[in-house]
């Protein structure tokens, strides 16, 4: 898995921002209950969850735009939350871009120098060098004087956050940046992003609710669910030990089948493994995933399955069978399927990396 | 397979003429008749009795005092009405909170309610018999027949306009861009000052266009609180009135025809302003 | 090993200067809402309020029975009747015509069209004396048109036709900026699968059309109702002002302001008012009973 980012214990890695105890509803409606996280300077950390899960909420109430009922936010040793929007130096970039749609692209960029008080305003000619370097960091150069509408939706974007970044910005808050672009955009613009995250070094808090993105950006990645945070890691640890059925489910495919667990053994219907480390013993829900199986022919060691039906699905193998009554589709790897799978014969398959929860 | 003979199409046997232009003339004839007429009639009667008694009659001392009382309440109303529209506009469209309904009901007021009882209530508070009635009088104000009376009830009838015309288009707007400001570090003053009037100004404008026209020509409300003192508390409309009372049927319509002149340009921009700058209106204004 | 925070302590909770029960207001960080909301309350209670108390509290000077007595004398009651029974016939006569005026702009495309949709709003952008001198100037039997109706035996101005006539002109443009905007949006779908069904153009406007545009139709008519009833200046000089005949309750009022009843000009306003909310309130739910058939 891409992003890897060793999780380092303690350490001399600065901590940029620290989250504690973030509590706050709207309402009768708890957005947020008691969340508490830590990210490292220059990290780019991802806020994942579905919707209502409180990510943007968070993200919000790092930016000011949020008052939180309780809690506290320091990021660089100070308190945060007693700071007002203005004096944050929080760079943001919203979901539908907010940009200023009666200023041309390099007024929108250069707005936040040019509200900037008289002490610490730059010259004008200051102020028209930093627009078109970052211009030319967002490759966007010759649009500076085009006006929002007349810019697709990619190009908007990258205007957001070449304003959020003129400001020098100690964090960068990314609200679902690329919700409103089509696939193709999002897939350009993510591997942008990466880079340019790569040549600033800003610390970014980024929230999304798409896996793939949060996963492939990411350095750690933050899960949220119902206003609560559910587990914190490097993308590949998220997704090689998720911590609850929630995650696993959420962060990919996933196939279930109940099981026990005695003895260091892991049993499911009539077969019989060893059990994962540290799976405590009884009833327990059996987590893998679609395309980490192992195919045997019928009178092998396995799970018996019954195939009825295969497709081509792109370089994969789909494979639909019936498995302790339940129906699931799993995957072949490679444009071949595995010897003795066909449509009407009984197999056995075998769980690769089963991970287990205790059940109910 | 041989080709099939080409059969001309047969047409449908009734040709039912349209209606299109009946509707268009009969239409036409109701605006003509009904709406342009009386406009026309304004300057036909101003000018009946030639150019110069036209001019003449606007020379008059009253007329010109008249005039410069309407625009002297106008020139106070509009901007305070201005100032509410802008300030209810903001309260209302950035920010969440219980009673906006009961605001905007309160704000439509002025337009459920007769002209004449929008004057009737600056009587009843600052008539002579008025609740503060007594007070005043010993103190050696007056407000009813007097400059003020006409500005209140002035406010009164014209206050929504400005307001009715930024709510829709602000909470349509929503607060992003400002939010957006504020993360950049505007202040709030910068924030509504380079961010939200920008955004506004048509419709601001198109509000004030509207307000004005009203202000200017009220009739009802302000007859009410005036007291018809010539020279002193008749503003152009009123003139017009005592004039026409009068029996000086030029000197009357050639007052109407400078609120008429008004009429039409006020309507010239408001057309402009649709037709150009629609987009940024109030949602319901593009037609 | 997962990364994972278990919840310490709450540290020192953010100080809340409104507590959860009071709070009526989310918290908004945009800054200028005490000083925004508070401009348009003191505004709304010293322009609207406060007057509208005193309008409502000072018939109650003379008494129940002092208002009865005065809304059921004679002249007051007449007032009042043809005030409101010269509105309503004035708004309802609006509606076929706004109705033709706005189909033709929207449906049609011809020559002066644009200029034609720009003069709809006259009535409502001229001042409304101005409308009533030059509409008393055409209907009195010396003008050109009042000359014409007394040949026909028709007395138009100083009479309730003349009334009728001037609310009729303030009361189109209501109508018609009412339907046109629902004329343009009429799903012109349904109306070509109504023909295609064998309905002709008569049927079409009747089942397919008038329902779609019920509402705003229903909705521009009351707009012209509550306006007419109202109307001061534009009726003042037409009617005649002949008592029982052809005052307008507004001249009530100011006569009886003339007079000093305070109280009595206070109570035919309140009555107008009431009238009016009821008869809008009976609209409006007409308005909500329509809009609910009209959802399939």
């Amino acid at each position: 898995m891409p992003g890897s980012f060793p999780p380092a214990a303690n350490t001399d890695d600065t901590l940029a921002l620290e989250i504690r105890g973030i509590s706050k509803q709207f309402g009768r409606f708890p957005a947020l209950k008691d969340v508490s996280l830590q990210a490292r300077d220059k990290e780019f950390l991802a806020l994942l969850g579905p919707s209502g899960s409180g990510k943007t909420t968070l993200l919000r109430v790092l930016a000011g735009l949020e008052q939180p009922d309780a809690g506290e936010v320091r990021f660089g040793g100070e308190d945060f939350l007693a700071l007002p929007v203005r004096q944050r130096k929080v760079g943001m970039v919203f979901q539908h871009y907010a940009l200023f749609r009666h200023m041309t692209v390099a007024q929108n960029i250069a707005f936040g120098l040019t509200v900037r008080k008289r002490s610490e305003k730059p010259s004008k000619a200051e102020i028209k060098d930093r627009v078109a370097h970052l211009l030319e960091l967002v490759q966007l150069e010759g649009l500076d004087k085009r006006f929002p509408s007349q810019l697709s939706g990619g190009q908007r974007q990258r205007v957001a956050l070449a304003r959020a970044l003129a400001i020098e910005p100690k964090m960068l808050l990314l609200d679902e940046p690329f919700g409103a672009l089509d696939a193709q955009v999002r897939r350009e613009l993510r591997r942008w992003l990466r880079d340019l995250h790569e040549r600033t070094g800003v610390t970014t808090v980024f929230v999304t609710h798409d896996q793939e993105e949060a996963l492939d950006l990411a350095d750690r990645v933050a899960i949220l669910k119902d206003g609560q945070l559910i587990q914190l890691g490097a993308p590949n640890e998220v997704y090689e030990k998720p911590a609850t059925p929630f995650v696993f489910d959420f962060l990919g495919q996933a196939c279930r089948l109940p099981g026990t667990v005695d003895a260091g053994r892991l049993r499911i219907a009539d077969w019989e493994s060893e059990a994962p480390k540290g799976a405590q013993p009884g009833a327990v829900e059996v987590f893998f995933r679609p395309d980490e199986v192992a195919f045997a022919p019928a009178d092998g060691a396995g799970l018996a399955a019954e195939v009825f039906a295969v497709a081509q699905r792109g370089p994969d193998v789909r494979i639909d069978c019936r498995i302790e009554g339940e129906l699931m589709e799993l995957v072949g790897h490679g444009p071949t399927l595995p010897p003795g799978v066909a449509p009407g014969l009984s197999v056995r398959i075998k769980p690769l990396r089963p991970t287990v929860y205790p059940a109910g | 397979m041989t080709a099939v003979a080409s059969v001309p199409a047969s047409r449908p046997r009734s040709f039912r003429p349209s209606i299109a232009p009946v509707l268009i003339l009969a239409t036409v004839l109701v605006m003509g008749g009904l709406i342009l007429m009386p406009l026309f009639v304004v300057f036909h009667d101003a000018l009946a009795k030639g150019l110069g008694a036209y001019f003449t009659s606007l020379k008059e001392p009253d007329a010109i005092a008249a005039l410069k009382l309407t625009l002297f309440v106008a020139a106070i109303s509009v901007p305070l009405n201005a100032m509410f529209g802008v300030s209810a506009a903001w309260a209302i469209s950035k920010f969440e909170f219980r009673g906006k309904t009961v605001l905007m009901t309160l704000i439509d007021m002025p337009f459920s309610i007769s002209p004449v009882v929008s004057g009737l209530v600056w009587v009843l508070l600052f008539g002579a018999q008025g609740f503060f009635g007594t007070w005043l009088a010993d103190h050696d104000l007056r407000i009813i027949y007097a400059v003020p009376g006409l500005v209140l009830a002035t406010i009164l009838v014209t206050f929504p306009f400005v307001a009715r015309e930024l709510i829709p288009l602000m909470q349509e707007q929503g607060a992003d861009e400002e939010a957006a400001a504020l993360t950049l570090g505007a202040s709030g003053l910068t924030t509504f000052w380079r961010v939200t009037l920008p955004n506004i100004k048509w419709a601001l404008l198109y509000g004030v266009l509207l307000c004005n026209a009203r202000a200017m020509g009220e009739f009802g409300a302000v007859s009410v609180v005036s007291g018809h003192i010539r020279g002193l508390t008749n503003t152009l409309p009123l003139h017009v009135e005592v004039l026409y009372n009068d029996y000086d049927s030029v000197g009357a319509f050639a007052a109407a025809s400078i609120l008429a002149g008004l009429g039409i340009i006020t309507l010239v921009l408001k057309t402009v302003l649709e037709w150009r700058h629609a987009g940024e209106l109030s949602p319901g204004r593009k037609h | 090993m997962t990364d994972r925070f278990t919840a310490g302590p709450v540290v020192r909770p953010v100080t809340d200067p409104w507590p959860r029960r009071t709070r009526l207001v989310e918290h908004s960080i945009l800054p200028g809402f005490k000083l925004s909301l508070g401009i348009t309350l003191v505004y709304l209670a010293l322009i609207v309020l406060i007057p509208l108390t005193a309008l409502a509290l000072r018939p109650w000077e003379i008494g129940l029975d002092g208002i009865v007595r005065t809304l059921t004398a004679p002249r007051v009651a007449a007032a009042l009747k043809i005030s409101f029974g010269v509105s309503l016939a004035a708004a309802l006569t609006n509606a076929p015509l706004g109705l033709l005026v706005a189909w033709t702009l929207t449906r049609y495309r011809f020559p002066g069209r644009r200029l034609l949709d720009a003069l709809v709003d006259l009535p409502f952008a001229l001042p409304t004396a101005v409308a009533g001198i030059a509409l008393t100037a055409i209907y009195a039997p010396t003008g050109p048109l009042g000359a014409l109706a007394a040949k026909i035996g028709l007395k138009t101005a100083y009479s309730p036709l003349g009334i009728f006539i001037a609310l009729v002109f303030i009361g189109l443009p209501f109508v018609v900026r009412s339907v046109q905007p629902v004329l343009q949006d009429l799903d012109k779908d349904v109306e070509e699968a109504a023909q295609t069904l064998g309905a002709n153009d008569l049927q079409r406007v009747f089942y397919v059309v008038i329902p779609g545009i019920g509402p705003a139709l229903l909705s521009g008519i009351s707009l012209a109702f509550a306006r007419a009833v109202g109307e001061y200046g534009s009726v003042i000089f037409i009617a005649g002002n002949l008592p029982l005949k052809t005052e307008i309750a507004p001249l009530l009022i100011v006569i009886k302001l003339e007079q000093y009843d305070y109280a009595g000009a206070a109570a035919i306003g309140l009555a107008m008012l009431a009238i009016s909310f009821g008869a809008l309130a009976a609209m409006n739910a007409m308005q909500i009973y329509l809009a609910r058939r009209g959802r399939t």
